[in-house]
């Protein structure tokens, strides 16, 4: 397979391609390039289209304040070839941090440069529509800089002394009642107030009539809002379309109602904290949450865990992994009409996997599991034989059923095939992740295309189709299960005895400064974890790369010509995760 | 032909509907709050109906299952000990900071000593990630498996204290009874590699002894044999 044999970007010295442009990121512990700000778009696109870096995965800023600067951190792939990351700095003063956005050339870099904006008050100059996206119009300040101070701000970083050695009991409401811990801008009354929020959203969507005419009566565009209490949304997630008659000219997605500012509260944690914390991202797939955290803070600790944690780790990222899909394509169902019938088929096969998280990990959901050089706990015979009934009888055939049940249905396949298309190009183009980008036929499997953990040991294949809609969304993920299942076969055979974590068990761990990217293939798409330590017990930079809110940023793409009641099914498809899109 | 997807899959409807009620037939009335029922209804090889009767019906917790933290304690002579030496370790690894613990000083030096004056843990933040439990190097402070805990007044009732996070061993015994096994393995050979040592020195020999002879608990250690504070008397 061509993903196996990618060219070594070590070779790849973009100092002497880009000479005066582009030099070497020297700090200790770091790596990539950092990019003058004037070049930046001319580098990117030289790199998308004479390199092959044509997938912007990860952009993401970093407020170095002692330095004075910003930063924003891009991680671009050979989508093709497969291989690590190249990546690219851009520095700009942080009293005036203003970039030139590559929005223009990675269509995938429009939310993430917006989050960016929001977060940490960095200007993309390009930028389609500069607004924020994770708080409202009209907050003030950047919750992400790092003098800014929460409501309830205690400390710079966990543990708080309070606690320990304090010891006084309070409530964070009590020691700061209701409306004494907002921050307002000097000068700032409530009277003069106008709410700038929903004018925001608006103004970006057409206006107005089109002209068209249908059987001699003049249409209007009309506005709709869909959610954040809707529930085909899948959560607290609002869609603004513009409509013609029924069919979508314009999608824009609001999102932030779940928001809670989940990369501020991991850079006050220490590391180990923020294990439980990954937990709450997609609380659908916690195991794999886990296991991308885990991995990166590794890198940056050169450690590797034992031979049967490796095993465990595969095993329970697999069954998160089927436990997702079926989940998503119930809730597919769902949205397509198929009133939790199947959704209930699915959910009784989940159950059964949950319990055996239950009994591993001590929660069905939070399973808080694995740990930095292993796993927290062993898995019991009893349950290694459970999961060999299920992974060899009972799930094979519950998902042969399944397929037997929907696949053919003549209903499943009119609403589904032909709706809500991405094509190959934009499916890149749009940082698309996980099945959305393998149903648009593009052969791209982190765990193929630069295997982690002891992916490389088992044979599997990467499922793909190619049509893009939303029928082969639904078949990509059937795939999926039916290779996960393939997987967990073969862990089940080689599993070893041994240690299940290598050291100690610590509470604290030290952690080299330097940067980490930790990237996994979770069941919603690339899950990436950037994380910058100084050697402190907290990290400096804790970023997630969210696949269901990378994905999200091709929603519009896909939505437009199509009715607004194919929009349900086409969000069903993409499989989001309020708690992972808001963080 | 069309239409022949959608048969199939009513097909399928119709195979659930009908395994229902030949699941009820197979256990002839016995089904519903009947332990033995519930284990095949809930395990690999269930058919028919998947839910449960709660709350007349109850899934069985597994050991591991974990919710809320507790306080062991050991009971001598009618007062309770507890384990906690108010280390601060398990505050200090909280991930939500909701565990505070005031220590107590002694009385007469003014130093303090390893008996947490109270200890105090917020249910409302606590987010069941049971680091407390897995740090503890005292075994003191374990995860809880009553996860009723619903009450109508948040303010004077989740503030858990260390009267009502106090439990004592034998309740640990029982709902962890693997755990507890493998704890008290280790520290009976804990305590032996300790007397070893002494029995080197031939005035401790008697210690020795004493230590060898105390069997390490049966994997199922019942509640009602109190070996648990054996290791510690010596």
């Amino acid at each position: 397979m061509a993903l196996a044999s990618a060219p070594s970007i070590t070779e790849l010295k973009l100092d002497r391609e880009f000479p005066g442009e582009v030099t070497a990121d020297t700090r200790k512990g770091y790596s990539g390039y950092i990019v003058k700000p004037e070049k930046l778009v001319e580098v990117a696109t030289a790199l998308r289209d004479r390199y092959g870096f044509n997938y912007l995965s990860s952009a993401t800023a970093v407020d170095y304040l002692e330095q004075g600067q910003m930063e924003m951190v891009y991680h671009l792939y050979n989508i093709q070839a497969g291989g690590p990351a190249l990546v690219l700095k851009a520095q700009t003063p942080r009293d005036n941090p203003v970039l030139p956005s590559l929005t223009p050339v990675f269509p995938g870099a429009n939310f993430q440069e917006r989050e960016a904006w929001d977060l940490y008050g960095i200007r993309f100059t390009g930028h389609p529509n500069l607004r924020r996206i994770l708080m409202w119009e009209g907050f003030y300040g950047h919750p992400m800089r790092k003098d800014w101070k929460e409501a309830y701000y205690e400390e710079e970083g966990k543990p708080f002394e309070t606690r320990w050695p304090g010891g006084q009991v309070y409530r964070a409401e009590e020691r700061n009642p209701f409306g004494h811990n907002v921050k307002y801008p000097e000068g700032f009354t409530l009277e003069g107030w106008t709410e700038e929020a929903e004018r925001a959203v608006y103004a970006a969507l057409p206006t107005g009539g089109t002209g068209e005419t249908v059987e001699g009566m003049k249409t209007d565009l009309i506005t709709v809002n869909l959610g954040p209490q809707h529930p085909s949304t899948h959560g607290v997630f609002r869609v603004v379309v513009t409509l013609d008659g029924e069919t979508i000219v314009k999608l824009e997605p609001v999102m932030g109602y779940l928001h809670r500012n989940h990369e501020k509260i991991g850079e006050r944690n220490t590391f180990i904290q923020n294990i439980p914390f990954t937990d709450r991202l997609d609380y659908l797939s916690s195991m794999c949450n886990n296991f991308g955290y885990v991995l990166a803070v590794e890198k940056l600790m050169n450690i590797k865990p034992p031979e049967r944690a490796e095993y465990i780790r595969v095993m329970m990222a697999e069954l998160t992994r089927i436990c997702n899909h079926v989940w998503a394509i119930g809730f597919l169902l769902n949205d397509l009409g198929a009133f939790f019938t199947p959704a209930l088929y699915l959910i009784k096969e989940r159950e059964l996997i949950l319990d055996v998280f239950e009994a591993v990990a001590g929660s069905r959901m939070m399973c808080n599991y694995m740990r930095f050089g292993g796993v927290a706990r062993d898995v019991p015979d009893e349950q290694l034989a459970k999961i060999r009934e299920l992974v060899h009888e009972r799930l094979p055939r519950a998902i042969d059923e399944m397929e037997a049940y929907l696949t053919h249905n003549e209903i499943v396949k009119s609403r589904c095939i032909g709706v809500g298309v991405l094509s190959t190009e934009d499916a890149i183009a749009y940082s698309t992740a996980g099945p959305v980008l393998r149903a648009s036929g593009v052969a791209y499997d982190v765990r193929k295309a630069e295997p982690y953990g002891i992916y490389d040991r088992f044979d599997f294949k990467c499922a793909v189709r190619y049509n893009g809609d939303i029928y082969d969304r639904y078949l990509v993920r059937v795939d999926e299960i039916r290779e996960s299942l393939k997987i967990l076969q073969q862990c089940l055979r080689d599993l070893p005895g041994g240690e299940i974590q290598t050291g100690k068990p610590q509470y604290q761990v030290r952690v080299p400064a330097g940067e980490a990217y930790g990237r996994v293939e979770n069941p919603k798409g690339e899950l990436g974890y950037y994380i910058i330590s100084t050697g402190k017990a907290n990290p400096y930079r804790y970023h997630i790369r969210a696949p269901s809110f990378i994905n999200l940023t091709a929603f519009g793409k896909m939505c437009e010509g199509h009715k607004i009641a194919d929009m349900v099914g086409i969000l069903g498809s993409i499989d989001i995760v309020l708690g992972e899109v808001d963080r | 032909m069309y239409g022949m997807g959608i048969l199939r899959g009513l097909g399928i409807v119709f195979k659930h509907f009908v395994d229902s009620y030949l699941d009820d037939l197979r256990w002839l009335g016995n089904r519903y709050y009947n332990p033995e029922a519930l284990k095949v209804r809930q395990g690999p090889k269930a058919q028919g109906i998947f839910t449960v009767q709660y709350p007349e019906e109850r899934l069985p917790t597994p050991e591991e299952f974990r919710f809320i933290p507790f306080l062991i304690y050991e009971e001598k002579d009618g007062k309770k000990e507890y384990r906690c030496t108010s280390c601060g370790i398990c505050a200090k690894v909280c991930p939500p900071q909701c565990i505070w613990i005031e220590r107590s000083n002694d009385p007469k030096t003014g130093r303090p000593i390893p008996d947490p004056k109270n200890f105090y843990i917020d249910i409302d933040i606590c987010m069941n990630c049971g680091f407390c439990a897995e740090f503890c190097p005292f075994d003191a402070i374990k995860m809880d498996h009553d996860f009723e805990l619903a009450s109508y007044d948040r303010i004077s009732a989740h503030i858990f204290d260390k009267e009502r996070l106090g439990k004592p061993v034998s309740y640990y015994a029982s709902i962890r009874p693997t755990n507890y096994a493998r704890e008290e393995k280790a520290r009976a050979e804990e305590e032996a590699k300790k007397a070893a040592k002494a029995a080197a020195k031939p005035a401790a020999e008697k210690a020795a002894t004493g230590a060898a002879a105390r069997p390490a608990p049966a994997a199922k250690a019942a509640p009602a044999e109190k070996k648990d504070d054996a290791p510690k008397s010596e």
